[in-house]
């Protein structure tokens, strides 16, 4: 059943049970949202995505409002704007203004929002958070004075990641996101997973880096994870040739999950353990070779052995670690270039 | 899988035999839950009283080795009770029969004293997972890695049969593969006794097929050994040369001190890899590869859903992609063929292998596609078994429990039973070198029941030597009731204090998987 409606001026045909926020993004009208996620059911606590509904005694929150037939909206009528700096005012009176330092500028909404809206302080003069930063967990920092209570991550670890480590603590201006008896994480029942560090639209929750970089310095390969049969997809951050930072794809199999190792163990990829030159073994000790030298001990040996001992004198390991197309590879090359069937990988271990 | 990860979110009843979940597929583990919030009741099944066994209705903390009469004391009650689905062994079935014969001894009582549970607890499982309307299996290497380890998978699809739990969404029976691209591996025939898509080896028109294919004149119809078979042949000479691809036997494999002599017997070993492991240190040459994230690719995940990888940095140094090295090697060795990407080799493979003959690069680009996948039309398939199964019926194959190849004694009275941990990842080649995880896992260590642990003095923190028939190794003390009286357990992830070196190599006689589940160990305070 699809119902009839006007964003700003334009006529829309949007399914009965979309949100009006669903229907302006689906002719990109783009409403701006913090904590919004299109994974969950919205809940209308930031406010930041209320728009005009004719009729109505009061600005509706989009992400939360069900359309219906006849509806007439403005997403960014003069009310509406004057609302929603009125809302970033509110957020940043009680939000510290480093951004000039914060790591996550240049991917911070609240920011983003700021700038658009052109708000630069709350001009209230109300009392601040004063709360202690908690870098107990090895993988992120929680600097809970940067929170702005969207609830993303409260939401995102209890309704997704199904963990229940973090909720909101207290009421009133002590609100506040934290673990069970307000201690650290780490002493928690957290996974360290990072779903919630991968939600926070400003810089709560960040994940560590063992050196700074900014946003605007990277770029996104989209890739599917190393470690378990999962296949989690997820972009690898780059930055000068390494990776600095995972996000998770909000795709299948995963929806936007990860674990701590998808999340946190990508820092094995520029570890200077790496082998970086072939090793031929010499009385008992690894020298580096030139891969010339290297090919042609291990071709000569191979023509040696296949000459003296036929084909099932070799046995080949490959590996559920490499791709389909170097499995591929290596069975071809036992196969049919050796000529055995002596190949086999660690699926049974 | 038969079925794909998110229909675990429609899911009413979701039995879980032998996986750790939440620690080993963590996303997995979150979406049981997430069905868990919907509605869906969880059965665990497990030696240890895991984190998603407090999910869990039902939690059966059976005996290591005892999965083939845990399934079939469910299928005596669902029988007694009339809970089976008899709609769909008429219809898709065979041998109905004979898995009732099969199954007929095995009552609650009898199956109780066997796994060592409660037999009400088996009736309530039984009736639950029967009377589900949407029941699915998750199991992992507690069910595989056993001697009997191809009885205990045949015994879950009894089980998912018998209640018509198969072909439908939602529904089936699904192994969690453990390794990012086992399933690949697997597909494209890294295996002895298929080439790519399981097709067999020893059949001479599947050969000449392949022999046409690779433009060579004939290929061997002999099936090839596998990895503990062929470390027994460089033993014992028959193998001479050894080429390790990215695996490392050295902590992996069971039985590490036989490993270990196997390798430093042969001839000659080539190790390619991305860090010098425990197995690369005994190689005579070790060749540099690129990690995943310097290289393209694809990678097959639990569900078969075939998903691209995507070079992301350059490699360090002069290390270069696998594919490359092994194109090499068969260049030099006469065999001309030349790649210029992974999607020409792709687009090769994909001619070979029927389930993925519909999957190209372009299809995969946002979304990958899951096989079987015929042609380039076909959408790929969700879930497997819908309508038919391949062989036409689905057969009943009722099981016999038979005890583990190592069962406890006098003199080793404990059975050691080994997994994975969260913050670990096999044999830590990748996960040992990120500072975060080895805080949160740093050392191998030993879980002990309270009682057996009071028994030799040993309190939480203390060494213990760990002794099997095969080897020994002190680790630290876990004293927790997460195991029973009678099992300890070890992770096997670390080369110091290596699990390994105490587990057990026997085989199960058709998949040739080692018994990493169960063997027996005596532990004594280390002073």
């Amino acid at each position: 059943m699809l119902v009839n409606l006007t964003i700003n001026g334009q006529q829309v045909q949007a399914e009965r049970d979309m949100t009006i926020l669903q229907a302006a993004r689906s002719i990109r009208i783009e409403i701006p949202t913090l904590c919004y996620d299109e994974r969950l059911v919205a809940h209308g606590a930031c406010r930041i995505c209320v728009v005009e509904v004719k009729g109505a005694r009061t600005l509706m929150p989009s992400c939360s409002t069900p359309v219906v037939e006849g509806m007439v909206i403005e997403t960014h009528s003069p009310t509406v704007i004057e609302a929603r700096k009125e809302i970033l005012r509110l957020m940043i009176e009680n939000h510290p203004l480093d951004c000039l330092t914060c790591e996550k500028s240049g991917n911070c909404i609240l920011q983003d929002l700021c700038y658009e809206y052109d708000v630069k302080e709350g001009g209230f003069n109300g009392e601040k958070k004063d709360y202690p930063i908690d870098d107990s967990n090895p993988f992120f920092t929680y600097d809970p004075n940067k929170c702005i209570l969207c609830g993303r991550c409260v939401r995102v670890d209890n309704e997704l990641q199904c963990t229940g480590a973090i909720n909101l603590i207290d009421r009133g201006f002590g609100t506040h996101v934290g673990v069970f008896y307000d201690r650290d994480f780490d002493s928690s029942v957290c996974v360290s997973c990072g779903n919630c560090v991968s939600v926070c639209p400003v810089g709560a929750l960040m994940s560590k880096q063992p050196k700074k970089f900014r946003y605007w310095d990277t770029h996104k390969v989209t890739t599917t994870c190393s470690y378990c049969g999962v296949g989690c997809q997820m972009d690898l951050l780059v930055k000068d040739n390494k990776v600095v930072g995972v996000e998770p794809v909000n795709i299948e199999p995963n929806d936007g999950l990860l674990c701590v190792k998808g999340k946190y163990g990508y820092r094995f990829i520029d570890h200077p353990d790496r082998l970086k030159k072939p090793l031929i073994k010499k009385d008992g000790k690894f020298e580096e070779a030139t891969w010339d030298e290297a090919m042609d001990l291990i071709v000569s040996k191979m023509k040696k052995i296949k000459e003296d001992y036929g084909p099932d004198a070799f046995g080949g390991f490959s590996s559920a670690r490499c791709t389909n197309e170097e499995n591929y590879l290596m069975q071809k090359l036992f196969r049919a270039v050796i000529g055995t069937n002596n190949i086999d990988h660690c699926a049974r271990l | 899988m038969t079925n794909s990860i998110d229909e675990f979110l429609d899911a009413d009843v979701v039995l879980i035999v032998g996986s750790n979940t939440t620690e080993n597929h963590p996303v997995i583990g979150a979406k049981v839950r997430q069905a868990k919030n919907k509605g869906a009741k969880i059965i665990v099944v497990d030696p240890r009283k895991i984190d998603i066994s407090a999910d869990a209705e039902i939690h059966l903390q059976l005996k290591p080795g005892t999965n083939v009469a845990f399934a079939n004391g469910m299928m005596n009650v669902i029988l007694n009770k009339g809970l089976e689905n008899k709609a769909f062994i008429e219809e898709r079935m065979e041998d109905f029969e004979k898995l009732k014969k099969a199954v007929e001894k095995y009552t609650p009582e009898v199956v109780a004293e066997i796994c060592e549970v409660d037999p009400e607890d088996i009736i309530k499982a039984a009736e639950l997972y029967a009377t589900a309307e949407k029941g699915s299996i998750i199991y992992c290497m507690g069910v595989t890695q056993h001697s009997m380890g191809t009885n205990n998978v045949m015994s879950m699809a009894n089980l998912a049969n018998l209640c018509g739990h198969m072909g439908r969404e939602s529904t089936g029976v699904n192994p969690l593969r453990g390794q990012n691209n086992v399933q690949g591996a697997c597909d494209m025939g890294a295996l002895p006794t298929s080439y790519p898509a399981y097709q067999a080896v020893s059949n001479p028109e599947i050969a000449e097929k392949f022999g046409k294919a690779w433009g060579v004149e004939s290929l061997s119809t002999v099936p090839g050994l596998t990895i503990v078979e062929m470390l027994n042949a460089v033993e014992k000479g028959d193998i001479k040369m050894l080429y390790i691809m990215g695996e490392n036997p050295m902590v992996s494999d069971p039985d590490l001190n036989h490993v270990k002599h196997a390798l430093e017997s042969s001839d000659f070993l080539v190790v390619q890899d991305i860090f010098l492991t425990e197995t690369a240190e005994l190689a005579d040459v070790v060749l540099p590869a690129a990690s995943f994230a310097e290289k393209d690719g694809t990678f097959s995940n639990t569900e078969r859903r075939v998903q691209r990888i995507r070079k992301a940095v350059d490699a360090p140094g002069e290390a270069r992609p696998d594919w490359v090295i092994l194109m090499e090697i068969m260049n030099r060795l006469g065999y001309d063929k030349k790649y210029n990407s992974a999607e020409e080799i792709f687009d090769e493979l994909r001619t070979v292998t029927p389930s993925y003959a519909g999957i190209t690069y372009d299809r995969i680009e946002k979304l990958g596609i899951q096989w079987p996948c015929p042609n380039e039309d076909h959408p790929g398939t969700k879930f497997l078994h819908s309508g038919k199964f391949a062989r036409g019926k689905g057969l009943f194959v009722g099981m016999e429990y038979q005890e583990s190849a190592e069962m406890p004694d006098e003199e080793y009275p404990l059975i050691l039973t080994t997994g994975r941990l969260l913050y670990q990842y096999h044999t830590r080649s990748m996960s040992g070198r990120v500072e975060g995880l080895n805080k949160k896992a740093p050392e191998s260590f030993i879980e002990i029941h309270p009682d057996t642990a009071s028994s030799i003095g040993v309190i939480e923190g203390d060494m213990v030597k760990v002794a099997s028939r095969r080897g020994s190794i002190t680790v630290k003390a876990r004293v927790s009731d997460i195991v029973d009286k009678n099992v300890v357990f070890i992770p096997f992830h670390f080369a110091e204090g290596a699990a390994n070196k105490l587990t057990n190599a026997a085989l199960d006689p058709k998949s040739k998987i080692p018994e990493y589940k169960v063997c027996a160990v005596q532990i004594e305070k280390s002073v």
